[in-house]
């Protein structure tokens, strides 16, 4: 509900007409008593009404008499929760939590495991390593496996692949699902077929009854066949939950994961080039506008966060920036994990063009413009001073992660 | 020394016409086994060998091409998987998917299963292989890279990222000789159950608004996207301000 503080004439006129069935609910609280020892007592606040303005008002020729009505709180909806005491069979799912987070991907694909669980079943989702998900029980998650261990770290495809196969062994789920993605599931649902020998069903957008339907080869053909064990499906594959809470209860493995020595080892990133990166790909965008004044700290700022560059479309028109750099409506729609926009008030077609951003943190002077309603986090302040102390501060970061590993 | 590769190809087809093409990311793997390789690279195709377009890959360069000749609707699986086994490769590069028939991009996993090797995935360059060993750099969404220690031998799938194929000469592709080899026919039996038909165009998804009263479904058609209750740091020093976003930026994990 909106802050700003209006009279509400609908309200006054039921008010003045006694005629009116919510006529007595609508007359002002009393404020004139008579006291235990018979003195009268007042209530000197409860008379007049708040003003549009926020400023208290007292009509004393009597028109007056509504609008006093107390303000209603936006009340949290909260949905039905739905509980399974002892599920009859369990779904896995095992979702590519990019960035610690369930994507729209994940959602869709626990949306899936909801329709195959129905009412005896559970949706068991079996994630790896630490998470930054609080919204597990809107998405429909029944049970939570979390794999721990620091063999989950970073790359590790071979031992996620033996997680699975423990998490097989135990809860013998009905059917597994995964997203078939790139960031991740569509690998390691491959490699985990393989290692079970069982022939999944791919790129799966349709499932009906005991009848799955998939993309095939190039995206020519469709390839329906009978619903397998293990299915790797397409972004969209189902509705996500929305009408329902789920228990989130947790469930752990009950024997030690076995350790294999990994044949890959992963050495870490390799730094790339990040103004290489095609802008509606990259993962972190730098972006400047009309707040920006020294062009050079701002690119050497993103140079230091090594991060992408983008503009809004007067950086652009003012020749700052090239036009292939321009984020919004008529630029380039990015779908960046972090977006940093320093000096941009937020116009609604910019506002579109980073609709699909996960975190946006916003560099200003103005508190009061769209962006920061957007943003996550908003650091109000003079953008070249700012960019100067994030630049000292990620050296100072970069330096004292080498001297810890010294 | 040079390193022992084997590519493996498929016949694809054109993504509008249908025609059959060289498959754009087995085309792919053979340009990376030819810098990797050069003329040593071995080319390897299990299918019919009457098929014209198998000679695009010859066209590429090469002197011959490996056929295992086999008919349509075959398992090449367990024919792949023999001939690797001696063929003494020490990399095998595959195309992440074929663009006929099942496409489910198993193929890859299933032979390093059969064979014990370990399997990259997005292969996107081979920095040095030393001493039984390799590093290599592995393409990831968003364009980022990651380098991966491993040990030969090794099979990997090539994506878009990998280096862009050579043109396809027509001379070359002529003159390039086709090596066939009997094998032993297994029929695959997912057709059994299973069935090809022309792809639907899936339904965009509606935006569905679950609001229960008018103003609610005002709202949803009219507001602006907000956050809603981000934390605003004002009258703040320069210095901790960009404390607050350097701590954000490094627990969504892109700053290193």
């Amino acid at each position: 509900m909106s802050d700003i503080i209006r009279r509400d004439p609908r309200a006054e006129w039921i008010a003045r007409n006694r005629l009116h069935p919510l006529h007595a609910a609508m007359q002002p609280v009393q404020h004139s008593w008579m006291g235990p020892n018979g003195v009268i007592r007042k209530n000197v606040h409860g008379v007049g009404f708040i003003g549009p303005n926020g400023i208290k008002r007292i009509d004393r020729s009597g028109a007056q008499q509504g609008g006093s009505a107390k303000r209603t709180a936006a009340v949290e909806v909260q949905l039905p929760l739905h509980q399974i005491a002892a599920p009859a069979f369990y779904i896995n799912v095992v979702p590519d939590m990019v960035g610690g987070r369930l994507s729209s991907h994940d959602r869709d694909l626990l949306g899936l495991a909801r329709q195959l669980a129905g009412s005896d079943g559970a949706v068991l989702a079996v994630v790896f390593g630490d998470h930054k998900e609080s919204a597990f029980a809107t998405a429909g998650v029944d049970r939570l496996l979390v794999l721990e261990g620091h063999a989950f770290d970073g790359y590790s495809p071979e031992q996620r692949v033996q997680g699975l196969r423990a998490v097989d062994n135990q809860f013998n789920p009905r059917h597994w699902l995964l997203p078939d993605s790139r960031s991740g599931g569509g690998e390691l649902g491959r490699r985990f077929a393989a290692s079970l020998k069982e022939r999944p069903a791919t790129r799966v957008w349709q499932i009906k009854g005991d009848e799955c339907i998939g993309r095939a080869g190039a995206g020519q053909e469709d390839l329906a066949r009978p619903l397998p064990r293990l299915v790797l499906a397409a972004a969209e594959c189902a509705d996500p939950v929305s009408e329902t809470r789920h228990e989130v209860l947790p469930v752990e493995l009950s024997t030690a994961l076995a350790r294999s020595l990994p044949r890959i080892e992963d050495l870490g990133a390799v730094a790339v080039d990040p103004a290489a990166i095609p802008m509606a790909e990259a993962e972190f965008i730098f972006s400047g506008g009309n707040g920006v004044k020294d062009w050079a700290l701002f690119h050497q700022t993103a140079a230091a966060l090594g991060a992408t560059e983008g503009a809004s479309r007067v950086a652009v028109d003012d020749g700052f920036m090239a036009r292939d750099r321009q984020v919004g409506a008529s630029g380039t729609w990015v779908t960046a994990r972090v977006y940093v926009a320093v000096g941009i008030s937020g116009a609604i077609q910019h506002l579109q063009g980073i609709g699909a951003c996960d975190k946006v943190v916003a560099i200003n002077l103005d508190p009061g413009c769209d962006m920061i309603k957007r943003a996550d986090l908003s650091v109000i302040g003079e953008s070249a001073a700012i960019l100067q102390a994030l630049i000292a501060a990620v050296e100072a970061y970069r330096n004292g992660a080498k001297r810890d590993a010294a | 020394m040079t390193t022992n590769v084997i590519s493996l190809v498929s016949i694809g087809a054109h993504p509008t016409s249908g025609r059959p093409r060289r498959a754009e990311q087995d085309a792919r793997a053979v340009e990376l086994g030819l810098q990797m390789a050069g003329d040593k690279l071995q080319v390897l195709h299990a299918g019919n060998i009457a098929e014209p377009t198998l000679r695009s890959y010859l066209g590429m360069g090469l002197p011959q091409l490996h056929v295992l000749e086999q008919p349509a609707g075959s398992d090449a699986l367990p024919v792949l998987s023999e001939y690797l086994r001696d063929a003494g490769a020490q990399v095998v590069l595959a195309g992440s998917q074929a663009e006929t028939g099942e496409g489910s991009g198993m193929l890859p996993f299933l032979l390093a299963e059969q064979l014990g090797w370990p399997l990259i995935v997005g292969l996107a360059q081979v920095e040095s292989i030393d001493g039984g060993v390799a590093h290599v750099l592995q393409a990831l969404p968003r364009g980022q890279r990651r380098r991966l220690k491993v040990r030969l031998p090794f099979l990997a799938t090539v994506d878009n990222a990998a280096p862009k194929p050579r043109q396809s000469a027509y001379g070359p592709a002529q003159r390039g000789e086709l090596a066939a080899h009997e094998v032993r026919i297994e029929e695959d039996e997912l057709f059994h159950a299973a069935v090809l038909q022309p792809a639907k165009p899936r339904p965009k998804r509606l935006k569905v608004i679950k609001a229960k009263s008018g103003a609610d479904r005002m709202k949803a058609a009219t507001a602006k996207a907000s956050g809603g209750g981000g934390q605003v740091l004002k009258g703040v020093s320069p210095e901790e301000g960009a404390q607050a976003i350097l701590k954000l930026l490094v627990e969504e994990g892109v700053v290193r």
